[in-house]
């Protein structure tokens, strides 16, 4: 029972994440059109039985545009997580291949990280003009360096372990070596590295849509809405800052807790 | 010494790199320079003016050549013009950055602080009461976006109780040199504080891990033996065996520190470097940009030079033991 426990609490969580995002994504199915339908007669409302999580200054429903803002940041960490998973691999494999491509490699690497992420990703996204393909090429392109260096460090202990020297000394090509023995041991680490990713991804994302570099404001996504929110700050219009922000915290926590306990699980 | 030359030297390479990949970078822009430079006058100019502005500045010149032109200016110590705000680059980073230096210093210095201590509290007795919360609260600061955590201090302790100013370094409408100290604390109180709760998180879960390993070793089981307490044992051995992680991370995470701040800034419109590099981006200002990040590198370098020699100050083993 102790050591099924692990796997029990992952499916659990797993199965629990599965549902949630499955109800965001139906979610924009259903609701196609009170994401930006204006109810003049209800203008900033505060939170009721009629307006679940109040309205903004447009009379737009607080809930309808939170769930869009999450499912649209969902996609976006999805395909920029997968992005710099594959960036990771592919970069990690090079530095292995030679000695020099791996010092190459470490210095793209320190490169990269010596400038705050939050500056890059607005250097990237200004020269890709902004736009929802500049965030997730963006926060792919930033997030890749940690990923990269775990899975150097395997590849370098991998290549030593017995199993594939011989197989490399029966004289299997380094194409088969890579894709039959190395590959699948490398799997796992990348679903839990793009897991790990998504967290960051996701709130890079909120951050540089928030400062203005991001998706463009006519989209419900949660920086926008946060940007928006700055506005009416003073006026003590709480739920437009609180609601959107705690959906945001939610989806983190969960895909945190996810990747923790498949990581524990593998 | 040679080691410390290796580092600098590196160093340059790595500077040289960010110069290489920004410059490129805003090289691939859509933006139009000249457009930039002329903002809203853009509709006053004709095609004539135009390529003689861009002659002005070089912007017709290939992407290398220009390069060339601002390394060269770069190593005679200007970095050029910025139009958003009127002034020379180095300028605009200095005075701003003094103003950020304040809340980046104090955010540093209270998160590490805070964040130590915490992290030997919560790690002096795993499973206690006292450790559940501190864990709970890290993994929750861990995974909270910076800038909706200073919009909710904003709604709490500004519009709702009234407590601290909701914006800017001092008072609307008063001159820089008539704002009295008090006033400036007063509105450095809040952007501070909720910059230096971000930071906690990490260096918290870093230290209490440290802690944990150290409460299972056979130095804790030795003084364990010898009828020590546990907080005995934290404050005798765990201090200085968890103190290496947290004075690296302290110093290693200054780059998300600068991350956060403008994100802060942003929220309490204080106005400092994190607001200007957000003006440069939104105005295309490319010079103050390029700027921004070099001089954002060369910050973040620096801290991680510092850790690193840090490391064997604290742990002399690791010196004599790595040569």
């Amino acid at each position: 029972m102790i050591t099924a426990q692990p796997r029990l609490r992952a499916i659990l969580s797993l199965s629990i994440t599965a549902v949630f995002i499955g109800g965001l994504i139906a979610s924009q199915w259903l609701l196609t059109d009170s994401v930006q339908r204006m109810q003049f007669d209800a203008r900033l409302a505060p939170p009721s039985l009629e307006h679940w999580l109040g309205t903004d200054a447009l009379g737009r429903e607080l809930w309808a545009r939170t769930l869009a803002g999450l499912a649209l940041s969902f996609w976006v960490g999805c395909l920029a997580a997968l992005l710099s998973t594959l960036i990771a691999l592919s970069l990690a494999a090079l530095a292995t291949l030679s000695a020099r491509l791996d010092a190459l490699v470490s210095l793209l690497i320190d490169t990269l990280l010596s400038v705050p992420h939050l500056i890059l990703l607005m250097l990237i996204a200004f020269a890709l003009g902004g736009g929802t393909q500049a965030v997730i090429i963006a926060v792919a392109v930033t997030h890749w360096p940690s990923l990269a260096r775990v899975l150097r460090a395997e590849l370098w202990q991998l290549r030593q372990a017995p199993y594939v020297r011989i197989s490399r000394a029966l004289g299997k090509s380094r194409w088969f070596v890579l894709h039959g023995h190395l590959l699948p041991h490398l799997l796992p680490h990348c679903l839990v590295g793009a897991l790990l990713l998504f967290p960051h991804a996701i709130l890079h994302e909120a951050a540089l849509t928030f400062l203005g570099f991001g998706l463009s404001p006519s989209q419900p996504a949660i920086g926008v809405l946060l940007a928006e929110a700055m506005r009416y700050l003073n006026g003590g219009y709480w739920w437009l800052g609180v609601f959107p922000g705690l959906g945001l915290l939610l989806m983190v926590l969960m895909f945190e807790r996810l990747s923790s306990q498949l990581r524990r699980a593998l | 010494m040679p080691r410390i030359a290796m580092r600098l030297g590196r160093l340059a390479l790595v500077l040289l790199c960010v110069a290489l990949v920004s410059f490129g970078l805003m090289m691939l822009s859509p933006i139009d320079q000249v457009d930039a430079y002329l903002g809203p006058q853009v509709a006053q100019v004709s095609p004539e003016q135009r390529a003689l502005i861009a002659e002005r500045w070089g912007f017709d010149a290939p992407p290398a050549v220009q390069f060339g032109h601002w390394l060269r200016q770069l190593a005679s110590g200007g970095l050029g013009w910025s139009h958003v705000y009127n002034q020379p680059v180095s300028e605009v980073i200095g005075q701003r950055f003094q103003r950020s230096i304040v809340l980046l210093a104090g955010a540093w210095l209270v998160s590490a602080l805070l964040g130590f201590a915490l992290g030997v509290m919560a790690g002096a007795k795993e499973g206690s009461p006292l450790d559940k919360m501190i864990s709970t609260y890290a993994y929750l600061t861990a995974s909270t976006p910076a800038f909706w955590l200073a919009m909710l201090a904003v709604l709490l302790f500004s519009v709702t109780l009234g407590w601290a100013p909701t914006c800017c370094a001092g008072p609307a409408g008063m001159l820089d040199q008539d704002v009295t100290l008090a006033t400036r604390l007063h509105h450095l109180v809040l952007p501070v504080a909720t910059l230096a709760l971000l930071g906690i998180a990490n260096i918290t879960l870093h230290t209490r891990t440290r802690m944990l390993a150290l409460m299972r070793s056979d130095i804790a089981i030795h003084a364990f033996a010898q009828g020590a307490g546990r907080f005995d044992v934290a404050w005798r051995h765990g201090l200085r065996h968890a103190s290496l992680p947290a004075v690296t991370l302290a110093f290693a995470s200054l780059g998300e520190l600068f991350g956060g701040s403008i994100l802060i800034e942003q929220v309490f419109a204080y106005p400092g470097l994190g607001q200007a590099t957000v003006a440069a981006g939104l105005r295309s200002d490319i010079p103050l940009l390029l700027g921004i990040a070099l001089f954002t590198a060369l910050f973040v370098s620096i801290g991680n030079l510092v850790a690193d020699t840090l490391y064997g100050v604290i742990d002399p083993r690791l010196t004599t033991g790595g040569s």
